[in-house]
């Protein structure tokens, strides 16, 4: 089965709908479809595959949440999207790390795509700060805030998986959680 | 504690999780209570970026399942740009290449310095070879041209044999040896100062090897008074004595000593002398300190280094008179006893001997 998704592009509207649908099978898709052209651009372009990685993925975190905020407008192709974006996240980080040469080896047209990653970055950075705080945090607390606010698991099950005997003793716990875990978060600049 | 009720409150609001009334209530104590409300707009804002966090890390780890299952090594061998394979040899052995270059022409340059290519002496040498064989190969076609035209121009090819002579009186006579001019065709001298003039042999006496000739060209105007004097006397042994010859084309000084009266094989008509000369110098004057004519330089010792001959002076007085006898057109020669060189240094000496000094080219 995953051989044939390799060979066959995909629609633009199958991808945006599949993604909307929260189908699995869309975002594979999706991804085996334009990697090599992100590859392509990135090793030909002083990159590694690893680089090529890292670049194609916030691609697709982008463009998957830009559809899922339902903005994404099927007039641009989304090989376009995705290339445009990838070009642009290489450029930034070439410059980075000072291997800008000036002149980048092109194979796709392309969009200005700014605003989209200036949005993306600064989310990015929020998200940076969450990990980093939740590093912290330590254990029980990271498991019974990630349980609770990220897997919405009840404190039913969360007091019976850490043995509390009793509901009232595991609520507070979390709030103490939570309110060390905001302590953390706001602390860092 | 209240605190912590507070937060209980807000969620199970926000979760939906309160009764029709109890969330009206709740309304109102939003609307009345700012610090409330705050509360919930923070803590809703914090726990929809705790919940984005996770989705976000979640869809990670998909992407992350979804390329472990490409196969990147095999797309990037696909869509790399392979340059030409010159140029990826350069990209991968630029430095051997280099370091090999720079070995390279070190060795070369080591090698042409320790040979000696370097050396511009070598140029130098080359070149005038060139120079030389052009001008010959100019002079030959001159030559052909000479013969083809026969006009009167005067264009001297290449001689044949050259050799050295010196004035004996200022209407142009001049002694050298006899073999300078040995079956010549035609005899040129040269002054110092590169004027050739014809001339023609008046006398020659083969056995001691002396020769008379006398500027015949038009273009001579006749020399100063002839400076040095002859001597008749033989010059005793150890007697500095030095010469001025022409073995190339610019005059030659050297100087040595009479080492000996009698000549090879005890041949009484020459000196042995300690002066080096070479060929090119046969008939030039052999001079005394004080400016006598002692002799004519005559020969080198071929075996033996630093050996050479040279007729005596008396010899070529007797030359000089006997001219007059054999031909009784020609006027005895009246020769210079006046000495205007003794007093003077080698240098000034040689200065003004250097204008009687002729280099004889023989065709």
């Amino acid at each position: 089965m995953n051989k044939e998704y390799k060979t066959s592009t995909p629609t633009d509207s199958e991808i945006v709908f599949g993604i909307l649908n929260n189908s699995e099978n869309a975002l594979e898709r999706l991804y085996v479809a334009y990697f090599p052209m992100a590859l392509q651009l990135i090793i030909n372009n002083n990159g590694t595959p690893d680089d090529a990685k890292d670049i194609y993925q916030e691609a697709i975190i982008v463009l998957y949440n830009k559809i899922k905020k339902g903005d994404f407008e099927l007039n641009s192709k989304l090989k376009t999207f995705i290339y445009s974006v990838c070009r642009r996240l290489w450029l930034k980080r070439l410059s980075q790390m000072s291997r800008y040469s000036g002149d980048l080896h092109d194979f796709q047209d392309f969009l200005p795509v700014e605003d989209e990653l200036e949005e993306q970055s600064e989310r990015d950075a929020q998200f940076g700060k969450m990990q980093q705080a939740l590093q912290l945090l330590g254990e029980p607390c990271k498991t019974i805030i990630e349980d609770f606010y990220i897997h919405d698991r009840s404190m039913q099950e969360i007091c019976e998986s850490f043995g509390y005997t009793n509901a009232d003793n595991a609520k507070t716990q979390k709030y103490k959680c939570l309110q060390r875990l905001k302590k953390l978060f706001f602390q860092q600049k | 504690m209240r605190d912590e009720q507070l937060l209980e409150t807000i969620e199970r609001y926000l979760n939906g999780e309160m009764s029709a009334d109890e969330r009206r209530a709740f309304e109102i104590l939003r609307t009345e209570n700012a610090e409330t409300d705050q509360r919930v707009i923070e803590h809703q804002q914090f726990t929809g970026l705790l919940k984005q966090y996770g989705d976000r890390v979640e869809l990670e780890k998909r992407l992350n399942a979804i390329h472990e299952e490409i196969d990147v090594h095999t797309i990037a061998e696909e869509v790399s740009v392979r340059p030409m394979w010159i140029v990826q040899l350069w990209r991968h052995h630029h430095s051997k290449i280099s370091v090999a270059a720079s070995i390279a022409i070190f060795a070369i340059l080591a090698t042409l310095f320790i040979t000696g290519k370097m050396d511009s002496n070598s140029t130098y040498q080359e070149l005038s070879l060139k120079v030389d064989r052009i001008g010959s190969a100019t002079n030959n076609l001159s030559k052909t041209v000479n013969a083809l035209k026969n006009t009167t121009t005067r264009v001297l090819p290449q001689d044949k044999f050259r050799g050295t002579g010196f004035a004996i009186t200022s209407n142009g006579l001049i002694a050298t040896a006899y073999h300078v001019i040995d079956r010549a065709d035609s005899v040129f001298v040269q002054n110092a100062a590169g004027r050739v003039f014809k001339a023609k042999v008046m006398y020659t006496d083969p056995r001691n090897d002396v020769a008379i000739l006398k500027i015949s060209d038009t273009t001579f105007t006749g020399l100063g008074a002839i400076p040095y004097t002859f001597k008749r006397a033989e010059s005793g042994l150890a007697e500095n004595v030095y010469t001025l010859g022409y073995p190339q084309d610019s005059a030659v000084y050297n100087s040595g000593w009479v080492t000996s009266h009698d000549g090879l094989n005890n041949d009484t008509v020459d000196y042995e002398i300690s002066v080096p000369v070479n060929r090119g110098s046969s008939g030039a004057p052999l001079l005394d300190s004080k400016g006598n004519i002692v002799g004519i330089v005559k020969a080198k010792e071929t075996h033996l280094e630093g050996v050479h001959f040279a007729l005596k002076s008396a010899y070529l007085l007797n030359a000089i008179e006997n001219m007059a006898v054999a031909d009784s057109l020609i006027k005895k020669p009246v020769l210079n006893t006046k000495n205007m060189l003794a007093g003077l240094t080698r240098v000034q000496q040689v200065k003004k001997l250097q204008n009687y000094v002729f280099m004889v080219k023989v065709y």
